[in-house]
């Protein structure tokens, strides 16, 4: 085990800087699940399909568009959209039928979605590894804090707040958004209002994989698309939502931040390693406030 | 003292079936009696998991790690020691029990989700460092030609030896769940405020029950290198575990029986599935939407509810 090595400020700099950034791509996808957990009280355990089609989706409208700056930004904005329509259609067709049910009998249902559309996306685009190129402005790197640090990733760093500013200002000074806050606390009520809730449930579902779409397509860039992605992300953002208390979409950013640093100077100390450091951190967590760190809309 | 537990009556059928699994391996081709022992293998599992699903009602989400502790238990005291053969696998189970006590002393402190999540996060810490161990484990290619001899690694009698753990451990986990414990353990799923009510110590009876549970999951992962030869982290990943949960659903998790059909569902669908496309999961995944919405209850549950409980197979059903 490589341990000994003295760690430079240069590379610990690195090192946050790189666990910030993946932070982002997992508060994107993560605060999406916490949000249709807090509304439905389903983990969606198909999350981390939609993630995978909305990264599978950004390639494919790129490519279309003969990639370069433009099919960057028209990829980014529309396969979001695109995970929000098939999202709206399992929703629509054969998950709304399902709310009065037993609550695991929705947990499986999100499973089979999970199985299905891992393999329509098998199907769509095939087994092999495809990538999403950044526009040149965000390709190499430039010096930050003593290391090279890439520019897409600095990105990642800006879209991530604007995102949480953006979920906060809907949640809280939209209609719709306040009415999904009630609905979270007591569905019941906001039926007696005269408020649809199937309706409502539709839309917390829709947005939340909407979300999952943008976690997509964003990390896509950073990674090679590849079968198999959708079960990683799934797991991480089901205990970053666990450990920072289900549905507060804060608690998704901190927990985020935990595992995404956590992973990344598990890297630098203790590299074959690294990957049991999340998990050590969320076992922590829960055994410390069981209930998660901040307050669960449950 | 069976009297009473056992009818001659009731378990006739099941003698038959037994018998018939008997004398099945000189009949049928070879292909098959490996598919029936992977059959069997993962029917116990299911059925350990679904003694704390289903009886327990607890979310016992990662009940993979356990079967995979016991298989790897075995495995590397196959390879990495010279102690004989049954000290391998009488410490499968018992590594598996220990992993079961160690994770649900601090699960069992958590109710319902909060309960599945832990136990994910500290089963996936288990799978990673199995995943990264290269040293130890193999790290991701696992350990392969575990050494067995042949006398009971040949394929008919790793088939006969699997049927008898197999029986052997239904006798007994029906025994625990018909005795008073099982009986707790039910009512402390259905109302768990009532039984603290009465006195009733729910976590301790949580904590018996996982453990309990995880003892057969490693006997199960002990059989399994027996058939396999083999262990891969896999085993311990979060998707295999999903997989077991949907088995119980699957064949019908308040009933007895119901995981052994599921698993015996599971396993022909990916092995038949399989043979004719690569997309067996899509099969699986439509299979599963038409039963939640058509049989909610599970195939066996199903079963159970329609013919009544005259196979005497729902434990729920003669107790109330």
């Amino acid at each position: 085990m490589e341990t000994g090595q003295t760690i430079t400020f240069a590379a610990f700099a690195n090192q946050f800087l790189v666990g910030l950034s993946r932070a982002m791509i997992l508060f994107i996808v993560s605060s999406g699940m916490s949000f249709v957990l807090g509304v439905l009280r389903v983990p969606n355990v198909a999350h981390g399909s939609l993630y995978m089609i909305g990264a599978f989706s950004a390639f494919s409208i790129s490519t279309f568009l003969g990639g370069g700056t433009m099919g960057f930004w028209v990829a980014l904005i529309l396969s979001p959209f695109v995970v929000a329509l098939v999202s709206l259609i399992a929703e629509r067709a054969l998950f709304c039928h399902l709310y009065e049910r037993e609550h695991l009998m929705l947990l499986l249902f999100t499973f089979a979605l999970m199985l299905i559309l891992g393999d329509l996306v098998k199907l769509t685009w095939g087994a092999e590894y495809r990538s999403f190129m950044a526009p040149l402005t965000f390709r190499g790197s430039i010096p930050v804090l003593g290391s090279s640090f890439p520019k897409y990733n600095l990105f990642l760093l800006v879209v991530g707040p604007l995102v949480a500013i953006g979920l906060w200002l809907f949640t809280n000074k939209t209609k719709i958004g306040k009415i999904a806050r009630a609905a979270a606390v007591d569905r019941e009520m906001v039926g007696a209002m005269g408020i649809n809730v199937s309706w409502v449930f539709a839309f917390a579902f829709v947005l939340g994989c909407f979300l999952a779409g943008l976690g997509g397509a964003l990390v896509a860039p950073t990674i090679s698309i590849a079968i198999g992605m959708d079960h990683d992300i799934i797991m991480e953002a089901f205990l970053i939502v666990t450990i920072g208390g289900l549905g507060n979409m804060w608690g998704a950013m901190l927990g985020s931040l935990i595992f995404g640093l956590t992973l990344s100077f598990g890297v630098l100390f203790l590299p074959q390693f690294a990957i049991a450091f999340p998990y050590i951190a969320v076992g922590v967590i829960l055994i410390w406030r069981p209930t998660g760190m901040l307050k669960s809309v449950w | 003292m069976f009297k009473g537990i056992f009818s001659i009556k009731k378990s006739l059928p099941y003698v038959g079936i037994f018998v018939t699994l008997l004398i099945l391996p000189p009949i049928i081709p070879r292909f098959y009696i490996y598919i029936l022992a992977v059959i069997f293998v993962t029917a116990l599992l299911a059925m350990s998991l679904n003694m704390v699903v289903g009886h327990g009602g607890l979310f016992q989400f990662h009940h993979g790690a356990f079967y995979g502790v016991g298989a790897y238990t075995v495995a590397l005291i196959l390879t990495k020691t010279s102690l004989p053969l049954w000290v391998g696998f009488i410490a499968g189970p018992f590594a598996a029990a220990l992993a079961g006590l160690l994770i649900g002393i601090f699960c069992v402190r958590l109710t319902r989700l909060y309960f599945g999540m832990l136990q994910i996060s500290l089963g996936s810490l288990l799978w990673a460092l199995v995943f990264r161990w290269y040293s130890l484990t193999g790290g991701d290619d696992g350990i392969h030609g575990i050494p067995m001899p042949p006398f009971i690694s040949s394929q008919n009698s790793a088939y006969y030896f699997i049927l008898i753990v197999l029986v052997i451990c239904l006798i007994v986990m029906y025994l625990i769940l018909k005795s008073p414990f099982g009986v707790t353990l039910r009512a402390i799923r259905d109302n768990p405020e009532r039984c603290e009510a009465i006195g009733i110590n729910v976590r301790r009876h949580q904590l018996i029950g996982i453990v309990i549970a995880t003892f057969f999951a490693g006997i199960s992962g002990v059989l399994f290198v027996l058939l396999e030869g083999s262990v891969f982290p896999d085993l311990l990943f979060w998707v295999y575990s999903l997989e077991i949960f949907i088995m119980c659903l699957l064949g019908g998790w308040f009933t007895f029986a119901g995981p052994i059909i599921g698993a015996a569902i599971m396993v022909s669908l990916r092995t038949f599935v399989g043979i004719y496309t690569d997309y067996w999961t899509l099969v699986l995944g439509i299979l599963l939407i038409l039963l939640i919405f058509f049989l909610p209850e599970g195939v066996w549950g199903y079963i159970v509810e329609k013919f009544g409980s005259r196979a005497g197979e729902a434990v729920e059903e003669e107790n109330k």
